[in-house]
């Protein structure tokens, strides 16, 4: 093993510290007894009992879960349709204009976004409310899900496909017994990923969101106008533990996945040889 | 090969043919990788495609599993026209050249894959994969995943799932390549027996001849998209009707030569005042420039001057011992070098010939043949 060179600890060391201090101010607060937020008076964990005894958080949190599920289970379909209808073999007509397409969302401006919906539900007379937000949601989470899917793909033996159609499956079964279990772990981190987004937004859920449900994120960064308390600290802390979980257990997949392809690749190269 | 002398149905102007291929042309871009072929395929044959890497083999069986569509002509099997009918709806199975196994399932799944789709009671489809199991002698790997197998072992999962449908058609794309010879030889024969027993029609892809030579009712010897002969195996081999065919089959010694006089036999100038006799393969005219091709094995070798008038005398340049046979390469004071393959009957006896022996070469009238193309 190479050792580090003091310049790595100490560019290692600055990084981290400017990733990670504020977050961890943050957690460090949210166990504070004092209700000055900046005052440390001992350790407490009563602004997490606040935190669960308070209405409007919890709907909040009821709302915004609901929705990153659902949003993210639409978009994981859809943007697994998209990806697999443009890695398909034998190019259609527009195939790079497509692709460039479910694309250009990922680069566009959140407000555009949100403002662009935001036009839509009007226009057709939508009310706001936890379907709009879902909506949006599934909008740019989906290109996310297709981008993860799409490199999947990539790496996808369609002679797989072939035999299965061969062996008598029409072409959704062969997508459901043979592609998708094998892209499985690909989807699933691009749920994950979606549901995450979801969680996260805060944006183009402003946009679309009505009086009659509010996501969490818009609840605290409302609530903050008001001043910082405790309490915010403590269910951002919530919100960091549960996101982090999500990652993890995301790029485990994704880790899984590339295993997997590596001795997909090392079978075919037996295989030849 | 049991019958081989009553199954001949390509002879036959009354039999109808199960695949007819009918000029078909197959494109890929401005690549021409099948070239206006024709050819039909009878029931309870088992068809050889043989030509070097490249020349679209793959892609002739693609098309007959309906993975790709003729630019251009017709296929049909058993007297349906296959154009737009899907890969699920045909009655053939396909063995792949990458065998395309499914990762995630295990070996037993594989095979019962297809058997499950046909909606085959259970225990038909457990009775089934385990005869497939135990004829390409998987029975131990049943629980296995493919990344746990040996190429060998995979290339007879792929072998059993293609097989275990029993179709009326079954296409092997090098179904053989990865086994050992004696496995090799041992599916060889067991194909064969499954063949005569279930009627399957067999086209098979492979690179090496002497498979193609076991197995097949007939050969076909392609070349860039074209078939240069279709035909059985003896006659592929000992009647060749190109440069090409003779030279990819089997070892041969080609000496181009001039077209001297017609007879029965025709007489070749092939040097300065020297003549050989050979038998005619089509229309020759006098004069014209041929190629003789020889097979080493058909040359005998001696140090007395032989009685054959086809007689050269050359000097051993290299010995080759391969066990069964030995082969002397004997160049010509001409030029030419003569390759000559003798069998070896008794046991490392004193050698007959070594390095730089003045020896005779000689062949009988009918041993060459004169191509012209
Ligand atoms: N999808 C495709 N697009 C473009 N060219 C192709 C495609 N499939 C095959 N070809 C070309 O067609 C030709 C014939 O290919 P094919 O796979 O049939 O060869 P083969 O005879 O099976 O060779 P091998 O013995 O190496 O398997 C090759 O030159 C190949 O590059
Ligand atoms: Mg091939």
């Amino acid at each position: 093993m190479n050792r580090l060179s003091w310049f790595n600890v100490v560019s290692l060391t600055l990084g981290f510290a400017f990733l990670y201090i504020p977050m961890v101010i943050l957690v460090i607060f949210s166990f504070n007894e004092s209700k000055l937020v900046t005052v440390w008076a001992g350790f407490s964990t009563k602004w997490y009992g606040e935190v669960i005894r308070n209405e409007a958080f919890l709907d909040a949190a009821w709302v915004t879960l609901r929705v990153a599920f659902f949003s993210a289970t639409i978009a994981t379909v859809l943007g697994t349709m998209a990806a697999y209808a443009m890695m398909r073999r034998g190019a259609f007509v527009g195939r790079t204009l497509f692709s460039g397409m479910i694309y250009a969302p990922l680069v566009m401006p959140e407000v555009i976004t949100g403002l662009s919906l935001l036009l839509l539900f009007i226009a057709i007379g939508l009310d706001r409310g936890v379907l709009t937000i879902i909506l949006a949601h599934t909008t740019f989470a989906m290109c996310y899900v297709s981008v993860v899917v799409s490199s999947r793909l990539v790496s996808f033996d369609n002679s797989l496909e072939e035999a299965a159609l061969d062996l008598g499956c029409t072409r959704f079964q062969a997508f459901m017994s043979v592609t998708l279990p094998i892209i499985a772990p690909a989807v699933i981190a691009g749920w994950l990923l979606a549901f995450t987004l979801s969680l996260d937004d805060l944006v183009i859920a402003s946009f679309t969101a009505g009086p009659s449900a509010t996501t969490l994120p818009i609840k605290i960064f409302s609530s903050v106008r008001l001043g910082v308390s405790p309490e915010i600290n403590a269910l951002s802390t919530i919100i960091i533990g549960i996101v982090t979980v999500g990652v993890l257990v995301a790029s485990v997949l994704s880790k899984r996945q590339i295993a997997q392809a590596r001795r997909d690749e090392a079978m075919a190269d037996q295989a030849e040889g | 090969m049991v019958n081989e002398a009553a199954f001949h149905p390509w002879d036959d102007p009354d039999a109808t043919p199960l695949i007819r291929i009918e000029g078909v042309t197959k494109t890929f871009g401005d690549f021409t990788a099948i070239d206006d072929v024709s050819l039909s395929i009878y029931g309870q044959e088992f068809f050889a495609l043989l030509g070097p890497s490249g020349c679209g083999k793959t892609t002739l069986m693609r098309m007959l599993a309906g993975f790709e569509t003729p630019s251009a002509g017709r296929i049909t099997i058993d007297g349906t026209d296959m154009a737009g009918v899907p890969p699920n709806k045909r009655a053939v199975n396909m063995m792949f050249q990458s065998y395309a196994l499914f990762p995630h399932l295990s070996v037993w799944d594989n095979i019962a894959f297809g058997l499950k789709r046909d909606g085959l009671d259970r225990d038909l489809v457990g009775a089934r994969v385990d005869e497939m199991l135990k004829l390409t002698q998987l029975g131990k790997l049943a629980r296995r995943k493919p990344h746990q197998l040996s190429g060998g072992q995979r290339q007879r999962v792929a072998l059993a799932r293609a097989m275990a449908k029993g179709p009326k058609l079954l296409l092997l794309d090098e179904p053989l390549g990865a086994l050992d010879k004696k496995l090799r030889q041992e599916t060889q024969f067991e194909l064969m027996d499954i063949q005569e027993k279930t009627g399957t029609t067999f086209v098979i892809v492979t690179h090496d001849q002497e498979e193609a030579m076991t197995v097949a009712s007939r050969v076909a010897v392609m070349d860039q998209g074209r078939f240069m002969q279709v035909d059985t195996p003896d006659r592929i081999y000992e009647a060749p009707n190109s440069v090409y065919v003779a030279d990819f089959i089997g070892d041969v010694n080609l000496v181009p030569a001039r077209v001297r006089q017609l007879r029965d036999a025709v007489m070749l100038d092939w040097a300065e005042g020297k003549r050989f006799f050979a038998k005619p393969v089509g229309d020759l005219t006098v004069g014209q420039e041929v190629t003789l091709a020889i097979r080493p094995e058909k040359i005998a070798i001696s140090r007395e001057v032989p009685e054959e008038p086809n007689r050269v005398k050359g000097k051993i340049l290299d010995i080759g011992y391969l066990g069964n046979l030995s082969t002397y390469h004997v160049e010509l004071p001409e030029g030419p070098v003569i390759k000559c393959e003798v069998g070896n009957r008794s046991r490392l006896s004193r050698r007959d010939f070594s390095w730089d022996d003045e020896v005779w070469l000689s062949w009988s009238d009918t041993a060459g043949l004169v191509l012209s193309s």
